[in-house]
């Protein structure tokens, strides 16, 4: 073996990668392949089933439920979004500024990003069912239509704001120091500053934030179930609390993978665009 | 230019917003530490009931709530989900991006097979979960193993991307010379490449843990008929259970939250590098 030494080495990556790619595809595409097929079918999750061609996919855009799951999951990742980034862009700035305590107060501002969002779903649901009442005299945020999901955005962005600064933070690193001497020379202060100084230095970052941000609240999943559980009236259903419930326990396999399908295309056409709106406006500046 | 190079004072006003700022952090944190030992009569129907120091720091709250949530087996069962994946994801993620980064300039297979793994990125659970709940039982591994193979799967993409990315920047002189003195790929790979790629494999372990140690989705559609569970899983399990008693149940968060906080505390660094590292590349 040792004397055809460029072929055995061909075979050796060809005897890593075969094993690990066909592993890849039994739990990841062939799911995927058969998710699909499902789609087209009115399987329950149990016993025998029918092909109905494209029906799952015509009756999901006249299903005022799916409908409003996905009012709800747009309204919920694009207001989590953005106050998640404003807020921290601000926390990153004054993180990064000559501050006393400076490691120990990233070191604290950190923590709500380790800890698992069931947990700290449950903890914010006692929060706002019992505190929250006591201070504004009204009933729960969480028992009411117009608010349950405001509660939601609070819990999600408690845990994704440590995350999004700890990255503004390494942006702001990256800015070398000459370019804010430069910048006084210019008179540059405040908030001219930021926006035509570090804004544009750190746009990756924000690129990168903005694209992590959306994806991950499109998913929202653990704040739903320790939260509301989808209430009051249905209204705080995301996408994948729906196909998980009503797929799994609900007896609309076929009918969820349909609507499975489609998230995916959508989650997937975000995320190009996303990218791609972004990518351009960091090669403009 | 002098003015700016002269020793910047301390910002206090940015320093006492952020101390005051911290009380949105500590204070959930702070109420399940109080809640937690307190007794159901210590909760006084108002606000400073329930805020208050508790008179009395019990235990008997934990000592019920680790009977009810059957906590060590459940901290077991995630400590050998998370430590199993970890190692595992290691391992193969590492091998696999190196086969990928050194042959992907002259093989069109190995371009392809990035990109093919890569691209799983944008496939959600939310698609694979129900026909996955259906493979892993006909496979027989709907519990541990199975879910350990299936995070080992869904973090392929992102490490094989880390660990390429990562690989391009070790030059391939090393591995020639060793090549040259009659190693094989195999021994080049673990004596010399392995060793190297050890900031990446730090990155790795910690998204990877975070990721899993945290996770519910995945052990709650594919071993809840185990009669298994893991940290998290076993909140919501036995939310039932706890009923109203509020003091079992921020007892059994606190013991939830307790092995990653522990952690945090001394791997604070290591974490928070790791995060940035991955979001970053």
């Amino acid at each position: 073996m040792k004397t055809k030494r460029p072929e055995n080495r061909n075979r050796t990556f060809a005897l890593i990668t075969i094993p690990i790619v066909a592993l890849f595809f039994c739990f990841n595409t062939l799911p995927l392949i058969r998710g699909f097929i499902y789609s087209f079918t009115n399987f329950k999750g149990y016993g025998t089933f029918n092909w109905v061609g494209g029906r799952n996919y015509a009756d999901l855009f006249t299903d005022a439920r799916v409908g409003n799951s996905y009012l709800f999951t747009f309204k919920l990742a694009v207001t989590a979004t953005i106050i998640v980034n404003v807020l921290s862009l601000i926390m990153a700035l004054a993180l990064n500024s000559k501050i006393k305590f400076k490691s120990a107060l990233r070191g604290l501002y950190f923590i709500p990003n380790i800890l698992g969002a069931l947990v700290v779903g449950y903890i914010f649901n006692y929060f706002f069912t019992y505190i929250v009442p006591y201070l504004t005299k009204t009933t729960s945020m969480l028992a009411d239509k117009k608010t349950a999901w405001i509660a939601i955005v609070i819990v999600c962005a408690w845990q994704s704001i440590a995350m999004n600064t700890i990255i503004y933070i390494s942006g702001l690193q990256t800015v070398p120091a000459e370019v804010y001497e430069a910048g006084a020379l210019d008179g540059a202060t405040g908030w001219a500053k930021f926006w035509n100084l570090t804004f544009p230095l750190i746009m990756p970052f924000f690129t990168i934030n903005m694209v992590l941000c959306m994806k991950n609240f499109l998913m929202v999943f653990d704040q739903i179930v320790a939260l509301t559980a989808g209430g009051p009236a249905q209204s705080t259903e995301s996408i994948s609390y729906l196909i998980y419930k009503n797929g799994m326990s609900g007896g609309q396999f076929g009918y969820q993978s349909a609507n499975a399908v489609i998230f995916f295309l959508v989650i997937v056409t975000i995320s190009v665009l996303q990218m791609k709106f972004l990518n351009k406006r960091e090669e403009q500046l | 230019m002098k003015n700016t190079k002269i020793k910047e004072k301390v910002n206090w006003p940015v320093t006492i917003l952020l101390l005051i700022g911290l009380i949105t952090v500590l204070f959930p944190l702070y109420m399940t530490v109080v809640i937690a030992f307190k007794q159901p009569s210590e909760m006084t129907n108002s606000i400073a009931g329930i805020l208050s120091l508790p008179k009395h720091w019990s235990f008997s709250n934990f000592a019920q709530a680790i009977k009810v949530t059957d906590f060590w087996h459940s901290l077991l069962n995630s400590i050998l989900i998370t430590g199993i994946t970890m190692v595992i994801s290691i391992v193969i993620h590492s091998l696999i991006g190196y086969a990928i980064s050194r042959n992907m300039q002259r093989k069109k297979s190995y371009r392809f097979v990035y990109y093919y793994i890569v691209s799983g990125m944008f496939v959600p659970f939310a698609i694979l979960m129900m026909p996955l709940v259906k493979q892993t039982a006909e496979l027989h591994i709907d519990n541990m193993i199975g879910v350990i193979i299936l995070y080992v799967v869904f973090y392929m993409p992102m490490n094989v991307l880390l660990y390429t990315g990562y690989l391009k920047n070790i030059p391939i002189a090393l591995e020639e010379a060793a090549r040259v003195d009659g190693a094989t790929t195999w021994q080049t790979y673990w004596k010399i490449v392995f060793p190297m790629m050890s900031p990446m494999h730090a990155t790795v372990a910690v998204l990877t843990a975070l990721g899993t140690w945290n996770d519910v989705m995945t052990p709650l559609v594919i071993m809840s008929g185990s009669g298994m569970t893991t940290l998290p899983l076993a909140q919501m399990t036995f939310q039932t259970q706890f009923g109203t008693n509020y003091n079992l149940a921020f007892a059994s968060y606190l013991l939830a939250l307790l092995p990653i906080l522990i952690f945090y505390i001394f791997a604070q660094k290591k974490i928070i590098g790791g995060v940035v590292n991955g979001a970053v590349k």
